[in-house]
């Protein structure tokens, strides 16, 4: 098993934690030494964790840090070789036949071939992070598929032959645990099970992300949150509802709404469920009660 | 002979395995390699390596975390569960046994009947619902709910395959006589259904096992399994084609009829084994029972929980949703009513044929004259 101590520098969980810090993420350490020992490993790095936690987002900085340019693909239910892979562009094909005449032509060259995100990560591995989004939402025979691709980093074009990736790709794979991920792909990857950060760190995320946001404000959010995610809520906030409660706040806050209004006003932003709403709101007051 | 310091490194997948994690040899050399990179500096470093290679899901982290302090801390942990192991539900995949076990009962009085279960043989009376599940039988395959498959197949309509087109075109000097056409294979969806055949049950268990019957017969992939204090696989025995024959089997190799209800503890056992499990992946699940639950329902809400992230479609056949101003009144049935797909009546034969695949379609296959 080839195994790179230092990738772009990076040769340590705490080196990664820094440079991500500096791509304007906060890594906690577990996520740090996960993601350092799929990189080091040449495995893919699957992400789990309820939605707006900052999946994509660890996805998007490693990628910052490493120097290289995110192909995404967002999976769902149907999704098929030609969206995932590679499709040949057919017209410029038949124009090509056409306007060849007696002359030989490559009609499997380089032009006609339409690279998709898995084939774009294949191609150059040095240059490119594959992140395959939400892969609890396609179904399980992209997920069999994905099997094949993720263990040996090749994929087989009939016409052309297998591709190989001269080095293991940077592969991130993300799942809100709508449904249960199959063994043998979990078992591919290293796993990461992301989840609400502490109080201090949400606090400092908020900060980070959200530059108008004061800091009392920040901790005032977290806290409100902090008991929102205590209650027995179908769509609790994530991270990203808290930093956007937060600036919606502030906004509210400066054109001359009182503190513990412009939290109310601005619930909408962290609660995005009606029933979720009418549930809370009784005892809104309450819970803002300490964040004012 | 493999150095002494590595021992625990090599003993902790064998304990995780132990305990029901999977823990596959290719993993065991990752997390050696993942450990040797991080350092180690402290035993920090070795937990977050076993955490990232073998990744525990968030619900049994602790349960891992206890596995690497016994291991790495030589920290003592008690064991829960042992000691209730004896009350725990069984599985039992019956399949392999069927020829040996006699068509007919035998011992109505149940010779292994236990003070805590009554395990015995029950007969169905021949079924005059022949005809009702013969037209069920007939309209399944039309019903059944299908998914797309990763495949193509050529076709006389549809879609246009430019792929095979330009192939022709190539071969006939750019000219396309007929455009080929392609659209996605489709195949059946599996089809899971699990019995509750609690003492509650009793009236409808016949009804249910015929219907089940129908299913793994007509259906390309189904399976049965029937819960009650125990888990039983009939898909087997529900295979024969006779149908008084496959139900005297399958009340065979059922030891626990009409016996108490342990839905929850029963659903957990079959999602516990991983063979098991797997049928519930992707499948239209068919549960029959009246979610009557004894005990708390924490055990079945969460067992449904789980069976709700595998499944396709749960559906919920109940005898008491048969009442048009049927509520769900219990705290089980509450709770999981929200991971359910849909509720329906299935009082009789009649009403859980229907339920199923739907009135027209019965009366299209002809079962009422």
């Amino acid at each position: 098993m080839p195994v790179r101590r230092s990738i772009a520098g990076i040769d340590s969980p705490e080196a990664l934690a820094e440079a991500m810090r500096a791509a304007q993420y906060i890594a906690d350490e577990g996520l740090s030494t996960a993601a350092y020992l799929a990189l080091a490993l040449g495995k893919p790095l699957l992400l789990e964790g309820a939605p707006g936690v900052g999946k994509t987002e660890a996805a998007k900085a490693l990628s910052a840090v490493l120097g290289r340019e995110m192909v995404r693909l967002q999976a769902y239910e149907g999704l098929d070789a030609s969206a995932a892979m590679y499709e040949w562009n057919f017209p410029r094909q038949m124009l090509a036949i056409r306007q060849a005449g007696d002359a030989y032509v490559n009609l499997y060259g380089d032009d006609f071939l339409i690279a998709r995100p898995m084939l774009l990560a294949l191609q150059r591995p040095r240059e490119r992070l594959l992140l395959i989004d939400e892969i609890d939402r396609s179904d399980h025979e992209f997920e069999a598929f994905l099997l094949e691709f993720l263990s040996d980093f090749s994929l087989s074009i009939p016409e052309r032959g297998t591709i190989r990736a001269s080095e293991p790709p940077v592969v991130v794979l993300t799942s809100n645990r709508t449904r249960e991920l199959h063994e043998a792909l979990r078992r591919r990857c290293v796993y990461h099970w992301i989840g609400y950060p502490d109080p201090q760190l949400e606090a400092q995320i908020v900060m980070m992300r959200a530059s108008s946001v004061a800091r009392d404000t920040a901790h005032r959010v977290v806290a409100a949150v902090g008991k929102l995610r205590a209650e027995p809520l179908a769509k609790p906030p994530g991270v990203a509802e808290t930093v956007e409660w937060a600036e919606a706040a502030t906004l509210l806050n400066a054109q001359g709404a009182p503190w513990p209004t412009a939290f109310a006003r601005a619930i909408g932003v962290a609660l995005k469920d009606q029933d979720d709403l009418a549930f809370v709101a009784p005892r809104l007051d309450r819970i803002l009660q300490g964040a004012a | 002979m493999t150095p002494r310091a590595l021992d625990p490194f090599l003993a902790f997948p064998r304990a995780l395995r132990a305990e029901g994690f999977r823990a596959a040899p290719a993993q065991t050399e990752d997390f050696l390699a993942a450990v040797g990179l991080l350092g180690p500096r402290s035993i920090q470093d070795v937990r977050r390596a076993a955490h990232a290679v073998f990744g525990p899901g968030p619900e049994r982290r602790q349960d891992f975390d206890d596995i690497f302090d016994m291991i790495f801390l030589g920290r003592a942990v008690l064991a829960p569960g042992e000691a209730t192991s004896e009350e725990a539900p069984q599985a039992f995949d019956a399949g392999e046994m069927e020829e040996l076990l006699p068509p007919e009962e035998e011992d109505p009085s149940g010779s292994d009947a236990t003070q805590r279960e009554r395990l015995f043989a029950r007969a169905f009376a021949p079924a005059d619902d022949a005809a009702l599940l013969a037209a069920f039988a007939r309209a399944l395959p039309r019903t059944l709910p299908r998914r797309r498959s990763r495949r193509f197949e050529a076709t006389g309509g549809g879609l246009a395959d430019p792929r095979r087109a330009f192939r022709d075109m190539a071969r006939r000097d750019g000219e396309i006589l007929v455009l080929p056409t392609r659209r996605r294979r489709s195949r059946q969806r599996r089809v899971l259904v699990l019995l509750d055949i609690s003492g509650s049950m009793k009236g409808g268990t016949a009804a249910a096992l015929g219907i089940a019957h129908a299913m793994v017969r007509t259906a390309e992939r189904a399976e049965a399994f029937t819960l009650g204090t125990r888990l039983t696989r009939v898909t087997r025995a529900l295979r024969r084609r006779d149908r008084d024959q496959a139900l005297a089997l399958a009340s065979g190799l059922v030891a626990d009829w009409d016996g108490g209800t342990r839905l929850g503890e029963a659903l957990s056992v079959f999602l516990a084994v991983p063979r098991f499990a797997s049928f519930a992946r992707g499948a239209l699940v068919i549960v029959v029972s009246d979610g009557l639950e004894r005990g708390g329902p924490e055990a079945l809400v969460d067992a449904m929980r789980r069976l709700r992230a595998l499944a396709w479609r749960i559906v919920w056949l109940s005898p008491l949703a048969s009442d048009a101003s049927y509520r769900p009144e219990t705290g089980a049935m509450r709770a999981i009513l929200p991971l359910i797909d849909h509720l329906d009546a299935g009082h009789d034969l009649a009403a859980m044929a229907a339920s199923l695949v739907g009135d027209h379609a019965l009366r299209r296959a002809g079962a009422f004259r």
